[in-house]
C-alpha cells in the first residue's frame, strides 16, 4: 500500500508521518509512506491525507499556490475514487466556504460552511475557545472505522472553527463541546477527521489503522 | 466532554533532564526521551519540555529530543525555553513539537505572538505567563517577571494575559512564581482571575503536592489543565494517582490510553 501525505507546508506533517508509519506495519507489504506535492506522485498512491493546522484561508492559500494540485486531487479522488482522509484544516478546507480570518472558497467536496464555534455555543456555559484537548466521539452509526473503539475512547481536539455540515448523511459521528460538532465526516471515498488521530495516543492509531484498512 | 488534562513538564538542560525522575523501570533517568515515553505510557494527556539551556549547542540537542519523542510518542507536545524568533518557532515545530511557549520574548517584543500565530495558527502558541504577587499593584495584584523569574517587571499580568490573548497566543501556562515549589498548592486566586477574564484554555502551574491540588484549581480555579513537575518525577503521585482523585470530583479525565 503506498500512503501520500500531502506537503503544502503545514506545520505537523511530521506527526502525521510517524503514525501513519507505525500503523503501516501492520499491513502486509510492500507498503510505501511518501510526504510529498508532486503530481506524479498523488498520482501513483493508493491513499492520500491531507493534513492540516492553522487556518482555513492560509491553508486554502498555500493548496492553490502548488500549481495544478487543486485540479490533480479533483481527478484523482472526485473521478477516480481513491481513498482520501483530511485531518482538521485538511478536513475543513473539504467545504464550499470558510470563514476564518476572510471568506474562502474551499475545495467544495462536502457541502456545508466552516463557522466560527464561539458564534454557536452557549455562552453561560463559559467554554473556552479553541475547543482544545480530549474528548470523545459519540458513536450512534455502525462503521468499519471504530472497530476496537469504543466511547471510552478519546480523541486530541484543536480548533476554534466548526464544519457545519449541509446534509447529515455526510456526518459519521459528531463531538460534543457546546453544540454537536461533526467530528468525523464521509462521503463515498472521502474521509474527514476534526480531530488529530496523530495525537490521539492509541485511539488515534486504532482509527487510522481502521481507515488504512478500508476498502 | 472534554477532559481536563494533566501534563507533565520536565526541564531539559544539554540535552539531559535537569530534575531527576527516580522511576525503578527507567534505565537512563535523565534522558528526556525514554521519560517523555514512559509518561506517555502512564497516561499523561500531554507533555511539556522546557529547555533551560543557554548554549546553542545545548539547543541543538533539544531538536534531536523533540524529533525522537515524536516518533514514539503519539500526544501532543509543548515545547518552551529560550524561543526569540518565528525561526526558532519553526524549527521546532518541524521537529515535532505541536506548541510552543513563549514567555520573555513575548514581554520583550510583544509582536511575537502575533507573528507567531499569523504565521503557524494560534493553536500552536502558548504564551507562557510567570507571576508573582506585587502589594504596589493597585490593578490585578500579579506582575509578570521573565527569565525563569529573575527579572520583574511592572506588567499588570491579567492585563498581559488579556493582551495576550488578543495578540493570538491560543492557550496561556500560568505559573505562580510565589506558589512553585512549594507543594503548598496551585494558586488558585491567580489562575481564577485570570480564566475568568480569558476565551481561551488556562493551563495552571506552579506548587502541586499532591493530588487535591490539582481538583482544586480545576474546579475553583478555572483552569483546564494541570501542569506538575517534581510530585511526578519523585514518584511521589502517579499521573493515574491524579486522575482518579480528580474523577472523584467528577472532573471529567482521559480514562484510557
Amino acid at each position: 500500500m503506498y500512503v501520500l501525505i500531502i506537503d503544502y507546508g503545514s506545520g505537523n506533517i511530521r506527526s502525521v508521518y510517524n503514525s501513519v508509519k507505525k500503523t503501516l506495519h501492520k499491513f502486509k507489504g510492500p507498503n510505501l509512506i511518501k510526504v510529498s506535492n508532486e503530481l506524479s506522485e498523488i498520482k501513483k498512491a493508493d491513499k492520500i491525507i491531507l493534513p492540516g493546522v492553522g487556518s482555513f484561508d492560509h491553508c486554502m492559500n498555500r493548496i492553490r499556490d502548488i500549481t495544478d494540485l487543486v485540479e490533480t486531487i479533483n481527478d484523482e479522488v472526485l473521478s477516480k475514487k481513491k481513498p482520501f482522509l483530511g485531518i482538521c484544516i485538511g478536513m475543513q478546507i473539504l467545504a464550499d466556504f470558510g470563514y476564518e480570518n476572510q471568506k474562502t472558497k474551499g475545495l467544495s467536496w462536502i457541502n456545508g460552511d466552516v463557522k466560527f464555534l464561539k458564534n454557536f455555543v452557549d455562552k453561560s456555559k463559559n467554554l473556552k475557545i479553541p475547543h482544545m484537548g480530549w474528548n470523545h466521539l459519540e458513536i450512534y452509526k455502525k462503521n468499519d472505522l471504530f472497530d476496537n473503539i469504543t466511547n471510552i475512547d478519546q480523541f486530541y481536539f484543536v480548533h476554534s472553527y466548526f464544519f457545519d455540515i449541509k446534509h447529515k448523511e455526510n456526518i459519521v459521528c459528531n463531538t460534543n463541546y457546546g453544540i454537536n460538532i461533526p467530528s468525523v465526516i464521509n462521503k463515498d471515498n472521502i474521509y474527514g477527521f476534526q480531530f488529530h488521530p496523530e495525537k490521539s495516543g492509541k485511539s488515534g492509531l486504532k482509527i487510522l489503522y481502521n481507515w488504512l484498512k478500508l476498502n | 466532554m472534554l477532559s481536563k488534562r494533566v501534563i507533565p513538564c520536565l526541564d531539559v538542560h544539554n540535552g539531559r533532564t535537569v530534575k531527576g525522575i527516580n522511576f525503578v523501570d527507567l534505565i537512563d533517568a535523565g534522558d528526556p526521551v525514554e521519560q517523555a515515553k514512559l509518561y506517555n505510557d502512564l497516561g499523561a494527556d500531554e507533555i511539556c519540555f522546557l529547555d533551560i539551556s543557554a548554549t546553542n549547542e545545548g539547543r541543538k540537542t533539544l531538536f534531536k529530543i523533540v524529533s525522537n519523542v515524536a516518533e514514539s510518542c503519539f500526544i501532543p507536545l509543548t515545547v518552551g525555553g529560550g524561543i526569540k524568533e518565528n525561526k526558532d518557532i519553526n524549527d521546532l515545530l518541524k521537529s515535532g513539537a505541536d506548541k510552543v511557549s513563549i514567555n520573555s520574548a513575548a514581554v520583550l517584543k510583544p509582536e511575537l505572538i502575533n507573528e507567531a500565530s499569523d504565521s503557524f495558527g494560534r493553536q500552536c502558541i502558548v504564551l507562557a505567563i510567570d507571576a508573582y504577587k506585587d502589594h504596589n499593584n493597585i490593578k490585578s495584584g500579579y506582575n509578570v517577571s521573565t527569565h525563569g523569574g529573575k527579572k520583574k517587571t511592572d506588567i499588570d499580568a491579567l492585563e498581559w494575559a488579556i493582551q495576550g490573548e488578543k495578540n493570538g497566543a491560543g492557550e496561556i501556562l500560568l505559573t505562580s512564581m510565589n506558589a512553585d515549589g512549594t507543594k503548598l498548592g496551585y494558586d488558585i486566586e491567580l489562575t481564577s482571575l485570570i480564566s475568568n477574564e480569558l476565551n481561551i484554555p488556562v493551563i495552571a502551574s506552579g506548587g502541586a503536592g499532591k493530588p487535591l491540588d490539582m481538583v482544586n484549581v480545576l474546579k475553583e480555579g478555572g483552569a483546564s489543565a494541570v501542569l506538575a513537575a517534581s510530585i511526578f518525577h519523585f514518584g511521589i503521585y502517579s499521573i493515574e494517582t491524579v486522575k482518579k482523585e480528580m474523577l472523584r470530583y467528577n472532573i471529567p479525565v482521559r480514562k484510557t490510553w
